[in-house]
């Protein structure tokens, strides 16, 4: 099993040690280890139901871990009061899975939101970026007076881009980014992540079950399985591996490790 | 002892309950006097409460006032003290049912609300969207609502006092041959500030009992549809029951006095 979380000579942004955690007698998470270099993009695969969306809430902080650190340029964030907690988002950006727009806000309102608020930015201004990242993730000035209820599904997932880049903010964090989205759609928003990695100097990490948009985004990848992070490396060792999880994973077998129980309830 | 763990149970229940309240209520009063405020959202809400609310305490208090003075006539005639029907109006409109009914009516229009906005957001990740963005939403959803229930629950029943004691009047004047400028007459005189201000004060608890309820049950509603549709019974339920019981904490608090 490779692990090659060591990269030297690059500053770690995130670094996570022994992150466990469960719901009732499920454990989601099992004494996970993974580091987040400043500047890169991370990718992170797996399964449905895996655990994914909760490793991003737990280094958001959103969920608290029942053991282990998550630490923030070197800051470790559990347990940390609300007010610092604060502090260390200001420099966050997050796309949700299912976008989490204010329904009673307009979308330029959600766009501009965290400027306001959390950055102090004045109101013109705030909703002249706004309007910018609205125009880079498609769409144009007519949405930014609509609510989220009169959008699709894939116009919502778009403005929660557009939200969670709109601070340029330090880490940014995306769930699932091109779930729902058209194949050309896919391809702008992947674009627009390279560039807001890249250009702005971020640090990427996405959660994705898209391996197309997995190659095309990412620095590195990593693979969830079981609690654990089973295998991380390069993106171009990906294919080379001789791991069995992500053997089957990546090649959507059904034979394999990786046993996928369908029709059970349980 | 077969019967004590559930016993057992049920009392820890309870008090892990009361605990997550005092550290929400807590948590929720301390958002009120920290900056930044939103004086935009506390007004928002101020309509919310108290402006869309009218209608429905009017239409109560009214109704209440007629029936008070209808009622209080029957009882009084038997031993020819009909001339204190005013007295018994502005007396339990102000102290008692000014305060109460606007504060039930309130619970099961503004507290269901409440709960069903902030449930739906939660269980949709809005409220984890508010944090990811580094605005707290104690700060940001709750502070501004319970600020304005108590702000305006107390401007709420003194409009309900004037109606409901209106609505005695017109019973008392047009069906039972009182005198009208005597009424208003014996109604004004009898009136003592003590009962305009403990119902006043009843108000402002019952503002803050219904918000934090509505507030804490959506703050903490879980899983989907069903579960917000929990919560709204559950704040509307809880925030009925602490109404009452506060009613009779604060009334006993003035009767000292
Ligand atoms: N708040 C919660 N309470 C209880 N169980 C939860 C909660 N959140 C997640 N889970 C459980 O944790 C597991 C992992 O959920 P998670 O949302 O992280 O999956 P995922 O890997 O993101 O899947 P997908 O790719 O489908 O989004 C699931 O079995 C889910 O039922
Ligand atoms: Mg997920």
């Amino acid at each position: 099993m490779s692990n090659k979380t060591d990269i030297p000579g690059k500053d770690i942004r995130i670094k996570i040690r022994g992150l466990t955690k469960a719901f009732g007698p499920k454990v989601i998470l099992n004494n996970l280890d993974l580091d987040v270099y400043a500047g890169e993009s991370l990718v992170v695969i797996g399964g449905s139901g895996t655990g994914k969306s909760v490793l991003l809430k737990c280094i958001l902080g959103l969920l608290r871990p029942d053991a282990g650190t998550v630490e923030i340029n070197g800051q470790n964030i559990v347990g940390l009061n609300s007010d610092d907690m604060e502090k260390v988002r200001r420099k966050f950006g997050m796309l949700f899975q299912y976008a989490a727009l204010f329904d009673s806000l307009t979308i330029l309102d959600n766009v501009a939101f965290g400027l306001i608020q959390a950055h102090g930015v004045p109101k013109k201004e705030a909703h002249r970026i706004a309007l910018e990242k609205l125009s880079a993730v498609g769409l144009g000035e007519r949405f930014a007076a609509k609510f989220p209820a009169e959008l699709s599904s894939g116009m919502k997932k778009r403005v929660g881009l557009a939200r969670a880049i709109a601070t340029t903010p330090e880490t940014l964090f995306f769930d699932e980014p091109t779930t729902g989205l058209d194949p050309v759609m896919g391809d702008v928003i992947d674009q627009l992540i390279v560039k807001s990695v890249k250009e702005l100097g971020a640090t990427g990490l996405t959660i994705t079950h898209d391996m197309d948009s997995a190659k095309r985004i990412s620095d590195r990848i990593a693979m969830l399985y079981d609690g654990k992070i089973t295998w991380v490396g390069p993106t171009d060792e990906l294919e080379k591996t001789d791991n069995p999880y992500v053997h089957q994973f990546i090649n959507g077998l059904l034979d394999g490790p990786i046993k996928v129980s369908l029709a059970h309830n349980d | 002892m077969p019967i004590l763990q559930p016993l057992g149970n049920l009392t820890l229940r309870f008090l892990e309950i009361v605990g997550r309240l005092s550290i929400f209520a807590g948590t929720a009063i301390s958002h009120c006097f920290r900056p930044p405020f939103y004086p935009k959202l506390i007004l928002k809400q101020m309509i919310e409460v108290g402006y869309y609310s009218l209608p429905v305490v009017g239409l109560t208090a009214i109704f209440t006032g007629m029936v008070l003075a209808l009622q209080s006539y029957t009882g009084f005639a038997r031993f020819s003290a009909e001339s204190a029907i005013p007295n018994v109006v502005i007396v339990s409109i102000t102290r008692e049912l000014g305060p109460v009914l606007a504060g039930l009516m309130v619970a099961g229009r503004v507290g269901a609300a409440m709960a069903a906005e902030i449930g739906t957001m939660r269980v949709t990740e809005q409220i984890d969207a508010l944090y990811t963005l580094a605005t707290n939403p104690f700060k940001y959803l709750i502070a501004p609502r319970v600020i304005a229930g108590v702000l305006t629950l107390p401007l709420l029943v003194l409009v309900a006092d004037t109606i409901g004691v209106f609505g005695g009047y017109l019973v008392s004047v047009h069906k039972l041959g009182f005198n009208p400028a005597t009424y208003i007459k014996n109604t004004i005189d009898f009136m003592e500030n003590l009962d305009v201000i403990s119902g006043l004060v009843k108000a402002a608890a019952f503002g803050f009992i219904i918000t934090l309820m509505g507030c804490y049950h959506g703050f903490h509603s879980r899983g989907g549809a069903q579960g917000v549709g929990a919560a709204t019974t559950n704040a509307v339920v809880s925030a009925s029951i602490l109404i009452l019981t506060f009613n009779y904490i604060i009334t006993e608090l003035f009767f000292s006095i």
